[in-house]
């Protein structure tokens, strides 16, 4: 059967692996709309969106370029700060709900994407661990200086202030968009589970057709054979820069899908700090380095276990204690 | 004038000067050897004849433009392809990409043709493909196009390698220790196949060998380095010959 539709085993891997997610959309909304899902269930599908993207994207990064990134949750951090700063900022302004997403998404991809490449460059000549702890170093910087940003915006325009939002010097009836530590609230929440497996499919074709184009094997070539790589003419810089803008750039994407399902944002430890980056690339190693479903199927077992283990985090404790004796 | 025109080259490893004032002359079409003992500089004059290192000083004419000091994959744009003397073949890769790897720069489309899958990704993968396989095919290995590169038996890898050194186009080939690892029969056929690519694409190929026999079998001219210097130079039969050259690698 696969010989007749002209398919070889790995497209028709990518077929099953995008018909997974349609299937599992499909019978998520009939179980939905016959009111079998939990509310904490359905609070989950959006983060559940958000962790497939952010796991498939490292995986391009780790998996394929074979590259040890631990600041993808910069990444993220950028693209949901810098999505929400303009839906807030725009609010009133653009009314089309899908528009005015669909704009913030392309924000946040196109700022992560930007700082992907600002930090590909200088990392460029490191390998293995150094690249591993300056990926790092540049997350946490990321999430911390955005802790301490203060943006405004009143009748002359939009104010900026590393200090507090007095500094701003505002003009009655200023706005404080982002304050600091408490980061952006009142974001409109224009993301929706819809959405988010939309974007789920988007990344999963772009980074599909990334691995099976020219592109791809050149990533792949210089994975396996750095020198190899370079004699028969692949240009090194080139093909790793460009892995890691879009890598970020899918990071922010899933940034956005975030940031636009609370009203409130901010960067804490917990979902922009090195733990979360930490967290992504152990969905990319559970489900397996350059394996696409693995990276989805690795994300959402490895968020719904502590979801219905809930009732026995007591006994965490217990656990805890042994270990600190 | 010759193909390649290699004069002084030279290069150090803090005190130590792993080549020194090495000189050569490759005529287009040749089958030119490179042969001396252990640690002579061999792999490093290929190095540098690939720009994998820099050279301290010296010029490599390749058709009348110096490409000494050039980065290697300018080098290679420039015509210069090579394998290694432990094979580095992309091992996750099946055979036919590892040929389509090569052939990138010359079938060219952006990241973004890739990604949205415009018809000039599906022209430039179809001429990807007829090519590989043509190439593929020359080495005896297109009924094993889509298997994995590290499954190939070792000589196949061998000839893997070399069939995507020709993917880039070169002008000239360096197959460094070729032979190393096969059975007589392998080398047999090995010396057949080098032939063959001279033949067929009328390539002018510089091989670093151990293996007498196919030295003395397929190389028109040759080189004896000895610690970094040039010891001998000229025909196969007459540079055998020479005393030095027997004392100093061939063993009396």
């Amino acid at each position: 059967m696969k010989k007749k539709i002209g398919m070889n085993k790995s497209t028709y891997n990518n077929m099953i692996t995008l018909g997974i997610v349609v299937a599992a959309y499909i019978i998520i909304q009939i179980l939905i709309s016959t009111g079998s899902v939990s509310s904490l269930m359905e609070g989950l599908l959006v983060p559940l969106c958000v962790y497939v993207i952010l796991a498939i994207s490292l995986n391009l990064t780790v998996g394929i370029l074979g590259e040890l990134s631990l600041g993808h949750a910069g990444f993220m951090c950028v693209g949901a700060f810098a999505s929400a700063f303009f839906s807030r900022l725009t609010e009133d302004l653009i009314t089309a709900t899908y528009l005015r997403f669909l704009i913030a998404l392309i924000i946040g991809a196109v700022c992560a994407a930007i700082f992907g490449i600002i930090i590909a460059v200088p990392v460029l000549r490191l390998k293995g661990d150094y690249l591993a702890i300056t990926t790092l170093a540049f997350g946490e910087i990321i999430k911390n200086v955005v802790n301490v940003m203060y943006v405004g915006k009143d009748s002359t325009g939009i104010h900026f202030s590393m200090k507090n939002a007095m500094d701003l010097n505002l003009k009655e009836g200023g706005d404080v968009i982002i304050k600091g530590a408490q980061g952006i609230t009142g974001t409109p929440t224009d993301s929706n589970f819809t959405i988010g497996i939309i974007l789920v499919l988007v990344t999963m074709i772009v980074v599909m057709n990334i691995i099976k184009s020219s592109t791809g094997r050149a990533i792949t070539s210089i994975r396996d054979n750095r020198i190899a790589a370079e004699s028969i003419g692949i240009n090194i810089t080139k093909y790793k820069v460009i892995t890691f803008a879009i890598s970020a750039a899918f990071a922010g994407v899933a940034g956005v899908l975030y940031s636009h399902n609370l009203s409130t944002l901010t960067a804490t430890p917990k979902n922009f700090g090195y733990n979360m980056s930490i967290l992504i690339l152990v969905f990319v190693v559970l489900g397996g380095m350059g394996n696409i479903r693995g990276s989805m199927i690795a994300a959402i077992v490895l968020t719904l276990i502590p979801e219905y283990l809930r009732f026995m985090q007591d006994y965490r404790m217990l656990h805890k204690r042994k270990g600190a004796e | 004038m010759a193909l390649l025109e290699v004069k002084n080259l030279s290069i150090a490893f803090g005190g130590l000067r792993a080549v020194d004032g090495f000189d050569i002359s490759i005529e287009k079409g040749q089958l030119y050897g490179l042969i001396g003992p252990n640690g002579a500089g061999k792999t490093t004059i290929f190095n540098l004849l690939t720009g994998v290192y820099k050279p301290n000083d010296g010029i490599i004419n390749l058709d009348g433009k110096n490409i000494a000091g050039m980065r290697t994959i300018d080098i290679n744009k420039a015509g210069v392809a090579r394998t290694f003397q432990n094979i580095r073949l992309f091992k996750a890769m099946t055979v036919l990409d590892n040929v389509k790897v090569a052939l990138q720069n010359e079938y060219r489309y952006s990241a973004l043709t890739g990604i949205c899958r415009l018809p000039k990704y599906f022209k430039m993968e179809k001429k990807m493909n007829e090519r590989a396989e043509e190439l593929l095919k020359v080495f005896d290995l297109d009924g094993q196009k889509d298997i994995m590169a590290s499954n190939l038996p070792y000589g196949k890898q061998r000839k893997l390698e070399i069939a995507r050194a020709l993917a880039t186009n070169p002008k000239m080939l360096l197959l460094d220790e070729p032979a190393a690892g096969m059975n007589p029969n392998e080398t047999q056929e090995l010396m057949d196949t080098i032939r063959f690519v001279r033949d067929t694409f009328d390539m002018t190929i510089l091989l670093i060998e151990h293996d007498m026999k196919l030295v003395s079998g397929i190389c028109e001219q040759l080189t004896v380095l000895n610690f970094g210097k040039v010891l001998a130079q000229g025909e196969t039969s007459v540079v055998l010959k020479n005393p030095e050259v027997i004392t100093a690698y061939l063993g009396e």
